[in-house]
């Protein structure tokens, strides 16, 4: 047989190579659950709880058994064997509510799953949804999370008057001690809201049961295939290896697709019910109502400092609203916050009270970010109420408490240890691109002629690359197997499960500088359970950090191989393996890498111990933890007549370690400060006093459109992460990260000479309007 | 997302259409991009629908008697793009291009936006201050009317079950008239807040003749006339207009919800009516 290996010496790592995704993806041609048909295919359809809190007295669903089309529906009673919807965090006194499936005999938000109709097709399951009929009692219901606090406010659940989901404490260095030596002690209370994840493509199932080996296929619109099967098999009580997850083209997530939601249970347990593969999709309303929210902090801080803006100590207690349920990672969104409570500075006080609320309100978990914003959001207002108290320029305060470059690796109060980084560095380049002085004197003018223009700076550290195991209840590795086919072609096989971030591209990449091949010869495959060697998933920035680090120590073990089978053909025993060639260092001979895979599979002779074939699998597990920083600077005007925002100007510059790719880099940064610049100025998930979800479309519910978004310049510095061999840090969430509190400081800052300190997210122009009216006292 | 069972026509001409509704318990389909998403929510759910996408006549511009006539099936992007609607009614085509987005401007239609009379679409602003005439056609009769008389309540018209509009009928722009649309936009769905269109005459260094409508306030668009018998008369000063912009909101019902209170639609209808009849003047 030909090979078609060509020789390849250019370096493909530090590239803008264009993402090799995109050609499928803009055509039409990716296949998404919504994509999948298979013969015979039924479809389901939920009934949603309308009340925020009631009592079920009873459901009659024979209208809907006897529609033509219907083929069966469930109820609470039909899967109160089967398990709960999983919670995989573990704090002291973390209470976990039993979260079945569909509801027995309450529901507990606007949107909760009551009953499930099947039909031979989605028209007739849509219809027959209408006609289940559920009598409910309604009862209070309390969806504030401070009103839920409040003694007397309705119990989400009987058995937990409180409402106190759990509680957690973390503490640093003398915290009474910073504070009785503080010169000033600024306090505000910081409100990250509800936030819906907005992926562009809605959570899905398809499941097909073969009742002739009894094995389960489960297609599902996943971030972590491996992990959901594991919980799936768990909750359906099927043996694991009879269960096969896979995630086909995953079209975003942003963590809303890190769980096990009940509809993909149900849509399995549905497909064994009845014995015909069965698709649900969410519709886009369902959405909002019943995929996690994010944020939803209430946040008190306290920040001393002395007279000359040293930072002492901050102390902090964080409201998580949890809504009713726990869904995989919830507990675990406040925890992370915590650990990043210090941000880039270098005080050792710090002292964090968590208390996590249950709420009428669907579970918050995971998104983009994930702790790490209202962390961010936090420490980087606080700074600006603090320069703005000693009357300091918030650049100067900043550089003044950053962790100096000599400190890394870098041991933080809340018992994280910050890989490398130059803070000052990364914020002085900046400053300088920015022109920051230039535009203080602009501010100034701009004041003089009445206008509020703002300059708003945010520099962030983020926790990702996750993680080493203790960290994850998944195990923190990820894994890789890259198999040289016979023809010389390469397929890498990675544990993560990539939805948009690029990872064929960046993989490819690694795989064609670490194996000297051409990047065309790469393949790269990811989210099936039984192609694929376990793994953990993609989430927490970690899928190039973690992943990759597998696939380059996959190949490195590879390389052996290579070189055993090169000597075996050269006739040597000095040879060396580069770029698609294994050379003779003696005679100068050579043999190509196709020719090696074919010998590895096909003899006729193999070399002294060793197998035959090129595979080689890598678990690797990160000793750490990777910290990437940077530094966002936008300058704003408000139009004091109406109270809009306007950016004027948007500068990111990020460290995320090594660049594989600047051009996803680029466009990780650019979506990332879209999501946060959108949560700064216009999304909120709103709830009214009774329940009800306001902003159930995006009629209401407002996301921010290619024309809301400024023009995002991008630089960086890269620092390389001393924690995995590629150096890279994770970039996924940074944008996002930085963008709340950059957007949020700079038009508190076009407002700053009114008296204004502070402002809740989202800044809507009737809330900036009457700060300018009032002349800032809020 | 799937709307309930519904019967579907796509008559080919106003007759048809007309007969259509005369005989069935139906409503007309223009656009879809209020009537559709509605339906797939399960908010609305007609028996019978009546396609009016496919009618040559509704989609004329012609030019008589001194005013435009506007076919109702006219895209939002066909009015903004039309260069004898820019040339002669340039206040709707400038009211077009800020409605929605491009996908929704290529879909959406005037006369459906007329007939749904969403309180926060951008076009009745603009037929208020232009003193529009809206055709309705019946099987067996027709009548025009005044824009005033047309829009009734929020979501509500005259227009009458088996009525279609056919057309709108606005004036052509005398030599010497400025116009402006000028809007806050609701971030999530792009409609206004407040939308306010003006029109504004000056004839020997005065204010000859002035228009303002307003949309987003109240819970249908309306004329300003307080606005504008103030305006009327007066030398157009910065002082004048925002004299005149105060009386925007008198005698309105504010609308309030969770994207503006009512304190706030009423200050930010005075900003852009100050700012629309200073664009226009």
């Amino acid at each position: 047989m030909e090979t078609t290996v060509t020789k390849k010496t250019e370096r493909l790592i530090g590239k803008p190579i264009r993402r090799r995704e995109d050609p499928r993806l803009i055509t039409g041609t990716a296949t998404y659950v919504e994509d999948i048909e298979l013969p015979g295919m039924h479809y389901a359809a939920v009934v949603r709880s309308p009340y925020p809190a009631a009592d079920i007295k009873g459901i009659d669903t024979r209208a809907a058994e006897q529609h033509p089309g219907v083929v069966a529906v469930y109820t609470g009673k039909d899967i109160d064997h089967l398990g709960a919807v999983p919670c995989g965090i573990s704090l002291p006194d973390l209470r976990i509510p039993h979260h079945h499936l569909l509801a027995q005999d309450r529901v507990y938000y606007v949107g909760h799953p009551v009953a499930v109709v099947v039909a031979r097709d989605r028209y007739i399951a849509a219809d027959a949804i209408d006609l289940v009929e559920v009598e409910y009692e309604p009862t209070a219901s309390v969806s504030e999370p401070e009103e839920a606090l409040e003694a007397g406010a309705p119990a989400v659940h009987a058995e937990w008057a409180d409402n106190v989901a759990f509680t957690h404490h973390q503490a640093g260095g003398d915290i009474e001690k910073a504070f009785a030596e503080a010169d000033v002690i600024v306090k505000e209370r910081i409100v990250s809201q509800r936030l819906a994840p907005s992926a562009m493509e809605p959570r899905g199932t398809v499941a097909s049961w073969n009742s002739g080996d009894e094995t389960l296929t489960v297609y599902s619109s996943t971030q972590i295939p491996h992990i959901l099967r594991t919980l799936m098999a768990g909750v359906l009580g099927l043996p694991e290896h009879k269960l096969r997850v896979i995630a086909p083209e995953v079209g975003g997530g942003f963590g809303s697709k890190c769980e096990l939601y009940p509809e993909e249970a149900l849509t399995a347990f549905i497909a064994m019910k009845i014995g015909k593969p069965v698709k649900w999709v969410l519709t886009r309303r369902d959405e909002f109502l019943a995929t996690i929210h994010g944020r939803g902090h209430i946040d008190y801080y306290e920040l001393a400092a002395k007279k000359d803006g040293t930072m002492l100590g901050l102390k902090v207690k964080i409201i998580q609203d949890v809504g009713s349920f726990h869904m995989l990672l919830t507990p675990a969104m406040p925890t992370l916050s915590v650990l990043m409570l210090p941000g880039l500075y270098r005080f050792k006080n710090v002292h964090a009270d968590v208390v996590g609320v249950f709420t009428h309100r669907m579970a918050t978990d995971l998104y983009r970010g994930a702790g790490r914003p209202e962390a961010t959001h936090g420490i980087e207002r606080m700074v600006e109420v603090l320069a703005a108290e000693l009357k300091m320029d918030p650049v100067e305060l900043r550089i003044k408490n950053f962790v100096p470059p000599s400190d890394f690796p870098y041991d933080t109060p809340m018992g994280v240890s910050y890989d490398s980084g130059n803070y000052a560095a990364i914020l002085e380049k900046a400053v300088e691109t920015v022109g920051y002085s230039q535009l203080r004197e602009q501010q100034e003018e701009a004041r003089r002629q009445g206008r509020l223009m703002g300059i708003g700076i945010a520099t962030y550290g983020e926790i990702c690359a996750f993680g080493p195991s203790p960290a994850l209840p998944t195990g923190g590795w990820e894994s890789a197997t890259v198999k040289i086919e016979p023809s010389g072609q390469v397929t890498v096989m990675t544990g993560t499960s990539p939805h948009g971030q690029g990872t064929q591209t960046t993989f490819s990449q690694i795989a064609a500088d670490e194996l000297g091949v051409d990047i065309d010869d790469i393949v790269v495959a990811h989210g099936d359970t039984s192609t694929v060697q376990h793994g953990v998933g993609t989430f927490g920035s970690r899928n190039t950090s973690v992943g990759g680090t597998a696939l380059v120590l996959a190949i490195r073990e590879l390389k052996e191989k290579i070189e055993t089978y090169g000597a075996m053909l050269l006739e040597s025993d000095d040879v060396t393996y580069a770029a698609g060639v294994c050379t003779c260092n003696k005679t100068g001979k050579t043999v190509t890498l196709g020719e090696i895979a074919m010998t590895s599979w096909t003899g006729p002779t193999y070399p002294a111990n060793t197998q035959p074939g090129l595979v080689a699998t890598n678990y690797w597990e990160p000793p750490n933890f990777a910290f990437p920083f940077g530094a966002h600077i936008v300058v704003s005007e408000v139009d004091p007549d109406t109270g809009e925002v306007a950016i004027q100007r948007y500068l990111a510059v990020d460290d995320c370690g090594k660049v594989i790719n600047p051009l996803l880099v680029d466009g990780q940064v650019h979506g990332g400060v879209a999501q946060g610049l959108g949560q700064a100025l216009y999304e909120q998930v709103v709830y009214d006093d009774t329940g009800q979800l306001v902003t159930g479309e995006y009629m209401d519910y407002a996301l921010p459109k290619a024309a809301m978004v400024p023009t995002i310049e991008t630089d960086r510095t890269e620092t390389p992460s001393p924690v995995n061999p590629l150096g890279v840090k994770g970039v996924g969430e940074a944008g996002t990260i930085a963008a709340s509190p950059a957007v949020v400081n700079s038009v508190v800052d076009a407002l700053s000479h009114l008296g204004v300190r502070h402002i809740d997210m989202p800044l809507t122009p009737e809330k900036i309007w009457k700060l300018v009216q009032q002349g800032g006292s809020a | 997302m799937i709307p309930q069972e519904f019967n579907y026509s796509r008559p080919g001409t106003v007759q048809e259409a007309v007969d259509l509704l005369a005989d069935n318990d139906a409503k007309v389909l223009a656009g879809g991009m209020s009537l559709i998403p509605l339906m797939k929510l399960r908010l609305s759910a007609p028996e019978h629908l009546v396609d009016l996408g496919r009618i040559p006549d509704l989609t004329r511009i012609t030019e008589n008697g001194g005013c435009l006539h506007l076919g109702a099936l006219l895209t939002h992007h066909q009015v903004a793009t039309s260069a004898l609607v820019q040339e002669k009614c340039p206040l709707i085509a400038e009211t077009a291009a800020h409605i929605g987005d491009a996908q929704v401007r290529n879909m959406g239609t005037l006369g459906g936006s007329a007939a749904h009379a969403d309180p926060a679409a951008d076009y009745p602003a603009a037929l208020c201050a232009l003193e529009a005439k809206v055709r309705l056609v019946r099987r067996n009769s027709e009548r025009l009317v005044d824009i005033g008389d047309f829009f009734v309540d929020a979501l509500t018209t005259d227009v009458e079950p088996d009525e279609i509009i056919t057309e709108l009928i606005l004036p052509v722009e005398e030599a010497g008239t400025g116009v402006s649309y000028q809007k806050l936009r609701q971030p999530a769905s792009g409609f206004a807040i407040v939308g306010v269109a003006a029109r504004v005459r000056i004839s020997g260094g005065k204010i000859a003749m002035a228009r303002v409508g307003v949309t987003g306030l109240g819970a249908t668009a309306y004329r300003a006339t307080g606005v504008e018998a103030l305006l009327e008369g007066s030398e157009g000063s910065q002082d004048d207009v925002a004299k005149a912009s105060a009386a925007v909101d008198e005698g309105v019902d504010a609308l309030s919800d969770l994207h503006a209170s009512s304190d706030y639609r009423r200050h930010v209808a005075r900003v852009f009516t100050a700012r629309a009849i200073q664009a226009a003047l």
